[in-house]
């Protein structure tokens, strides 16, 4: 044993420079050179303004707004420093409770929309920063954000049928659309006076 | 179930399929140390890395060595991890702080006892995490110490791996290999080129890849979100290829800046997939009948698409009490349908759900969905194939250990029954094999039901150093049979070097951190020394020759075989607790039952 | 050579023997009640603990009982419950301990028979003097030389250095039929409790008091020196292990029942009875009880058929043979050749040839002999004539001249090996017919022996002798073949007679003009190549091939030297009955195996019995998994306890027996046991605890 303890300095050694510095190093490197955007976040910007990540979800409450699914990340949601779920287990009185109220507040909001309420609507995501939501939630929403935006329903229908991505490569995931894009489009077409 | 979602993992299937051959290869020659496309580039890099180390490349070592080997790095690799984490205050690439004391509000602070855990956690491939990266580490700590240890853990796996299968393939030798020349090349010629590609096609994705300080944005709402960053591609390539699953932030593969888009979802389970699988046909390369290798692909993907022919349609069918409610189940073009708690839109049901099952078939432990708010079925999937062992494909080398050392449990039982003294692969499974595997059995069902059982009635004090939230049931995030699931599961994935979790479990105690730390190590060092062990008494042996009289290990009626051994033996073992966790709780959910109020021990 | 007793009648289907198929009953009634009486005296701890699963079980009997005790001395309820438990507890461990005592006892019903003819009788010892003094049997060591006469039981096992005796070896092989011992050569070896019938004999003893084969015989039927052979121990250890992770599964169950009433706020948790009850129902209790009951059976098997294993790991390996050495004659072929056509020379007509050569022949008592008479009679009709002595002068066989015949009438006849015969019709002034060389090549090449007949000087022609193939022997190398066994025959003759009785037997490869040396290396050569070479010998040359040799099988007529090499000695001296201990060998294992998978299978309907009933109070919503809807926990754990214990009992006559063997390929009888065991031991238990829960509710038990 105590032969073994010489290699296993010098390897655990070497092996921390080569793939903790200098492997992460050419990665950075590499990814900032070919996706900067990327590599640094993926933010979108209004009027200049860097207003969010593509990539995070950001909380809307606003009736003007598509409002993103319920999030347990931080302590009041949409923490993006601290991702997380909720965890509840299917038999937890917690989660009934939680989405009976995100129901009842969604149907309170949303008078005009009558059909099932969308699976993805009123659970919480995995990691809390779900950007997105699936159209049908997004349309669930849409007689309410066109009613404070004073647009007709077909022309925000039109927005989201615009904004939903189509599953990759045809079968990868769902169909789904980003929330911060969506209203940033809202925002610069049927801006609010 | 919809077409699209069985197509989805038809693809996927049929994509480990087409590499497994061509990895296999690749992985044969390596280890046999003949050359390879790679060498021009790399050759110079091994070289000067045996010369820095003082390695002699052409030295060969018996199983007791390179068990000591495998030991020492282990614990060297330990020492290291330990102090960069503990040491963090002081070290560079710190843009947060942690560790300091302008460290942000609601850090979690790097304890003895949790620096303990995640560096056992880290060494041992099993990625168990009861901190969330974001709120803890420096970007120095995720990088030289996890980013380290997620590369060289998943060597030293398939080192021991390939010296598990040297035991079969050589005939009266009593060597195995070397151990740190097998980890010199698994880590050079197949970890970093891949972890390279896998980063930067990641990042292409969207995953993020820099060194800055958090960024503080003014969302459209004028709230104030703070965005985390880090170099997570790097991290996030070599952890999904060495099947570590220690994720960069919190939620690990959900979390968007580590698994932005279905397609970087695609590639990160096939990451987890493609060496295992590779290792195969490595075997029957090896072995030098490549039925056998293909016998156990058989197996595994048998076992495989059974897990997802019960997982995916559990989730599909969603929660009947969310149901009532008004929530639509079905999936629709529009929405996925199903049980959507825990879960991202853009992976909806069925590459969640094959996430999940993949994730724990193979010891790799990341998540891109909340096992602990699947259905009861449906979280009992991953639950089940961590206890059978994950030797479907498996971790990079941990799956073909349990799967052969199954074989060898299945070999013996049955193969006495065609009237010979039982054999695999030529040799003859005896006395030294069979007390092997099996205290490598007792050793892993003790682990787990008998820190489980602690777990469930252990008694601390309340804001005590133990265990502040009180009783070790305390810390469960859900009552009823779900938090029983919650710590079954947190033995079970740490012994089975797995890491996933039913994260609702506060683990962030020094109770729950020493003992998992433990149940970690007894997973990883008394199964794989057990299996060394088998490893040198078979490289001793002298192979048989086939003939009719021979069990046949290579055809159907043997993967049958092998697959009702895994089933029945895991079943077997914990059924009782199964049946206290999930089970109860599905038939509990059918009837409406729902738990809420915190219970008071009897034991009390 | 040795002479070779009548094979026993073979069953085709089994490869074994029918007399073993009704050998002793098998619920012999004194045998069945000496088995109960030793199953009570099995219950001592000290004696079970060497079997860890059965020792769990009554460990967990005593657990039940004492806290039945208590219950029943507080007063509490259910204690009719749970002394049923407690009952059928521990007549599982009755069970078990029933089928090891049955099978011993029937190891000692035989021994007890040996042992009467073990009486001590006196011998006549040699002084180094040369003066005779009658000693008692039991004070002979070896080395000390004895003389026997008629009717005399010889003392001791030794070997004859001087005379001839007719001996009865009956006590020892049960063969009525007297055998010849005598000096020198392989036929001098005699055994102590052996009857000298003719002649005297003087015999140097080989075995001191004790040791003697008469003594190791009883030992091993006894069951006294029994140790357990390497796949036993394999298996035990096996069986020990999923104890051990059943007794984490059961004990565990407790704090993990501990939260689960806490948390559903109702039920208890299950009792010690009922843990206890679950417990004994998962482990392995079937193979576990019956272990033991079919090693000891399957030494049993062997010996009953006239063969003595020297330990249980001869007889395993037996199993595991890749390689069977069979000499060709008395194995393949039957002992003697057979004059099959008579093949003239030019100018010579049959008849006349085969009357010269039933001439020459009509002395020779020699199976040959007497079939060269034969066939002229039948091929030419010429009958055996009587020659008086007066007329004829008959030359007998000798090993100096190869030849022999008769001087009749100034004609000399003569018959032998074509290489004397024409060394001695060159020296008559005679001639060698162009054709006869050919001639002779020819025979050879079709495994015959070509046998040379002159009258003086002139070369008449050649007896073809024939070595006749045993019928079914090549069906029988054939079913070999399947089990993955290789066939090897091993001949003094020349190459080319060697390969074609190897052709017409079917075997698999052969070792013509085979030396000792040879048959050595040859076995070495095999085992190097991993396989394991059986073989059978009787020569004190055959000694160290016997020794090398896997499983070496010593024929009981062959030299003392031969029987301690092998680890086998066949009482009957019949080669062919490797192929038989083969099959035994193979059948342990199978029914080892068999019985290993069952028991596992059988679990899995247990656990559908006991957990739904175990926390029926505490999760009702777990009924859901009483698919064979019990009718109440109570009636559900005893039902699953008692089919537990049944199943041995049942299982018993399958132990002694041992499971159905037919010689087929591995593939073919994975798959068949397998479903059987496999499969049938997962299916089985459901019907069976639904029908003991349905009695136990008639009678109103549960």
């Amino acid at each position: 044993m105590r032969y073994q303890i010489g290699p296993a300095f010098r390897v655990t050694l070497l092996m921390t420079v080569l793939t903790g510095l200098i492997y992460p190093g050419i990665v950075t490197g590499l990814c900032q050179l070919i996706f900067p955007r990327r590599a640094n976040g993926s933010f979108l910007e209004l009027n200049g303004k860097i207003v969010g990540s593509a990539l995070i979800g950001q909380n809307f409450s606003k009736r003007i707004y598509f409002h993103p699914r319920p999030s347990a990340a931080g302590n009041d949601g949409y923490d993006a420093r601290a991702s997380n779920a909720s965890n509840y287990g299917p038999t937890n009185q917690k989660l009934i409770d939680r989405v009976k109220a995100d129901i009842e507040k969604f149907r309170n909001e949303n008078p005009a929309y009558h059909g099932p309420i969308p699976a993805d609507l009123v659970t919480t995501s995995a990691s809390g920063l779900d950007p997105d939501l699936s159209p049908a939630s997004a349309l669930a929403q849409a007689p309410r954000v066109a009613e404070a935006r004073r647009a007709t329903l077909d022309q925000v229908k039109q927005l989201i049928s615009v904004h939903t991505r189509g599953r990759q490569l045809g079968f990868l995931g769902e169909p789904r659309v980003n929330v911060l894009a969506l209203n940033l489009e809202l925002d610069r077409q049927f801006p609010v006076r | 179930m919809t077409s699209i979602g069985v197509l989805n993992v038809v693809v996927y299937f049929v994509v480990i399929l087409l590499v497994t051959k061509p990895l296999g290869v690749f992985m044969t020659k390596l280890f046999a140390g003949e050359r390879t496309f790679l060498h021009p580039l790399l050759r110079p890099l091994e070289k000067l890395t045996y010369r820095l180390c003082r390695i002699r490349e052409t030295s060969e070592q018996r199983w007791t060595q390179y068990t000591a080997s495998l030991i020492a790095f282990s614990l060297m690799s330990f020492l290291f991890a330990y102090l960069i984490q503990r040491l963090q205050g002081f070290l560079p690439l710190n843009p947060m702080h942690f560790g300091t004391a302008k460290a942000p509000a609601g850090a979690t602070a790097m304890t003895p006892d949790l620096a303990f855990n995640t560096a056992v956690s880290f060494v041992t491939n099993t990625n168990w995490q009861n901190y969330g990266g974001e709120t803890t580490l420096s970007y120095f700590v995720q990088m030289t110490a996890l980013t380290v240890q997620n590369f060289v853990s998943a060597a030293a796996g398939v080192a021991v791996s390939i010296a598990l299968i040297r035991g079969f393939a050589r005939k009266q030798a009593n060597n195995i290999g070397n151990f740190w020349v097998d980890l010199v090349r698994a880590t050079l010629y197949i970890f970093l080129p891949l972890s390279l590609l896998g980063a930067l096609f990641l990042c292409s994705q969207g995953a993020i890849q820099n060194f800055r300080k958090y960024a503080t944005v003014t969302t459209m709402e004028g709230a104030t979100q703070t965005i985390a960053q880090g170099p997570v591609a790097s991290q996030e390539a070599i952890k999904m290829v060495g099947t570590n699953g220690g994720g960069f932030f919190n939620t690990n593969s959900a979390h968007p800046f580590e698994n932005p888009t279905p397609l970087s979802n695609f590639v990160q389970i096939f990451m987890i997939f493609a060496i295992p699988a590779g290792l195969t046909y490595t075997f029957g390369m090896m072995v030098a009948d490549k039925r056998q290798g293909w016998a156990l692909f058989a197996a595994m993907s048998v076992l495989f698409l059974a897990g997802v022919l019960v997982c995916y349609p559990a989730e599909q069918a969603g929660n009947p009490l969310l149901a009532k409610l008004g929530l639509e189940t079905r999936a629709t073009n529009l929405q996925s349908g199903g049980n959507m708690e825990g879960k991202e839109v853009r992976f909806g049901i069925p590459t969640s759900a094959l996430f999940a099952v993949i994730t724990t078939d193979a010891s790799c432990g990341a998540v891109n969905s909340m096992h602990d708010s699947y259905t009861p079925i449906g979280g009992l999937v991953p639950l089940f194939n961590i206890q059978l062992g994950e030797v479907v494909f498996g971790g990079v080398g941990a799956g073909i250990k349990g799967m052969l050392l199954f074989a060898i449990l299945a070999v013996f039982i049955a193969g006495l029954m065609v009237g010979r003294t039982p054999e695999y692969i030529g040799k003859k499974i005896e006395q030294k094999e069979v007390k092997m595997a099996m205290l490598a059995l007792i050793l892993m069902a003790a682990n787990i039901l008998v820190f489980t059982g602690v777990s469930s009635v252990a008694k601390f004090a309340q804001n005590g150093y133990w265990n502040s939230p009180g009783p070790a049931t305390a810390n469960v995030n859900n009552n009823g049979p779900h938090g029983f699931s919650e710590i079954l599961y947190a033995y079970t994935s740490t012994n089975g070097n797995n890491g996933s979790a039913f994260a609702g479990l506060n683990g962030n105690t020094p109770w729950y951190n020493l003992s998992l730390g433990l149940a970690t190590l007894i997973g990883r060092f008394l199964f794989i020394i057990p299996m060394l062990a088998v490893a040198g008494s078979l490289a001793a042996k002298k192979k048989l020759p086939v003939t009719s009289g021979t069990l046949p290990t290579h055809g159907a009626l043997f993967v049958g075989l092998l697959i009702g051994t895994v089933i029945i033996v895991g079943a077997l073992t914990y059924f009782p607790a199964l049946s206290l966790g999930p089970i109860v709780e599905h038939f509990l959910m059918r009837q409406g039952k729902l738990f809420s109020m915190a219970f008071f021990s009897i034991w009390s | 050579m040795a002479t070779f007793a009548a094979p026993p009648v073979l069953d085709e289907t089994t490869l074994l023997p029918k007399k073993l198929a009704h050998s002793r009953p098998l619920f012999d009634p004194p045998i069945v009640r000496r088995a109960v009486r030793e199953s009570l005296v099995k219950l001592n701890p000290a004696t079970l603990a060497k079997n860890p699963v059965m020792f769990v079980v009554e460990v967990g009997a005593a657990l039940t009982t004492i806290f039945l005790v208590r219950d029943i001395f507080i007063h509490a309820s259910g204690t009719g419950f749970y002394l049923q438990i407690a009952l059928w507890l521990w007549f599982t461990v009755l069970f078990a301990n029933f089928a090891e005592a049955m099978a011993e006892a029937r190891g000692k019903a035989q021994a007890d028979t040996l042992r009467k003819t073990k009486t001590d009788s006196m011998a006549r010892r040699i002084a180094p003097g040369g003066a005779i003094e009658v000693v008692p049997a039991s004070k002979l060591r070896a080395q000390d030389v004895v003389i026997c006469q008629v009717g005399d039981i010889i003392p001791g096992d030794g070997e004859v250095i001087e005379g001839i005796a007719t001996v009865d070896e009956s006590v020892i092989t049960g063969e009525s039929a007297p055998v010849i011992r005598e000096s020198g050569g392989d036929r001098s070896a005699v055994t102590g409790g052996t009857k000298v019938l003719s002649d005297q004999i003087k015999i140097r003893i080989t075995s001191n008091p004790g040791e003697t084969f008469l003594d190791r015989m009883i030992a091993l039927v006894e069951g006294a020196e029994r140790q357990k052979t390497p796949n036993e121990i394999a298996l035990n250890i096996l069986i020990a292990g999923l104890t051990l992770i059943f007794l984490l599964a059961v004990v565990t169950l407790q704090p993990f029942s501990g939260y689960a009433v806490s948390s559903a706020g109702s039920g208890e948790i299950p009792s010690v009875a009922v843990l206890v009850s679950l417990l004994v129902c998962l482990i392995p209790t079937t193979i576990g009880g019956l272990l033991s009951a079919i090693g000891i059976a399957g030494m049993d098997r062997v010996i009953q058929h006239n063969v003595l294993a020297m330990s249980g790991k001869a007889v395993e390996a037996a199993g595991d043979v890749n390689t069977l050495l069979l000499d060709k004659t008395g194995t393949i072929t039957l002992g003697n050749r057979q004059a099959v056509e008579f093949a003239p020379v030019d100018g010579v007509s049959g008849p006349e040839l085969a009357d010269a050569a039933q001439l020459a022949s009509l002395a020779d008592e020699t199976p040959e002999g007497r079939s060269i008479v034969v066939l002229a009679k039948q091929a030419y009709n010429l009958r055996g004539r009587e020659v008086a002595d007066h007329e004829a002068h008959f030359i007998p066989f000798s090993a100096y001249t190869r030849m022999s015949g008769v001087d009749l009438n100034g004609r000399r006849l003569r018959k032998g090996a074509t290489d004397v015969i024409v060394q001695f019709v060159i020296e008559k002034g005679g001639v060698i017919p162009p054709n006869f060389t050919e001639m002779s090549d020819r025979i050879s090449r079709t495994g015959g022996t070509p046998l040379a007949v002159a009258d003086g000087g002139r070369l008449l022609g050649i007896v073809h002798l024939k070595d006749i193939v045993k019928g079914g022997m090549h069906e029988r190398l054939e079913h070999l073949r399947a089990m993955g066994i290789r066939s090897v025959m091993i001949t003094g003759d020349n190459p080319l007679t060697a390969a074609a009785i190897a052709n017409e037997a079917g075997v698999d490869d052969f070792l013509a003009q085979a030396t000792p040396k040879d048959k050595m290396e040859y076995i070495k050569k095999e085992q190097a190549q991993g396989r394991l070479v059986a073989m059978t010998g009787d020569g004190t040359n055959d000694a160290p091939a016997l020794a090398q040799a896997d499983v070496g099988v010593a024929m009981n007529t062959g030299t003392m030297a031969a029987k301690e090499a092998g680890n086998m000695v066949d009482l009957d001296s019949n080669p062919t009955k490797l192929i038989e201990i083969v099959a035994i060998g193979k059948q342990l294992l199978i029914t080892r195996g068999a019985l290993t998978t069952f028991s596992i299978a059988n679990d899995v309907a247990k656990y559908f019995a006991i957990i739904p009933a175990m926390f029926m109070a505490t999760y009702p919503a777990l009924n859901a998994l009483n698919i064979m809807r019990l009718h109440s926990p109570q009636s559900a754990v005893l039902a699953a306890v008692i089919f537990n214990a049944l199943i041995i009992i049942a299982l018993v006559p399958l132990a002694l027996r041992g499971v159905k063997y037919k010689p087929e390929s591995a593939a073919r009888m994975l798959r068949r046991n397998l479903l059987i065991y496999g499969i049938g031991g997962i299916i089985a238990p459901f019907p069976g605890i639904w029908l003991i829960d349905r009695l136990l509710g008639m009678l109103h038990l549960a």
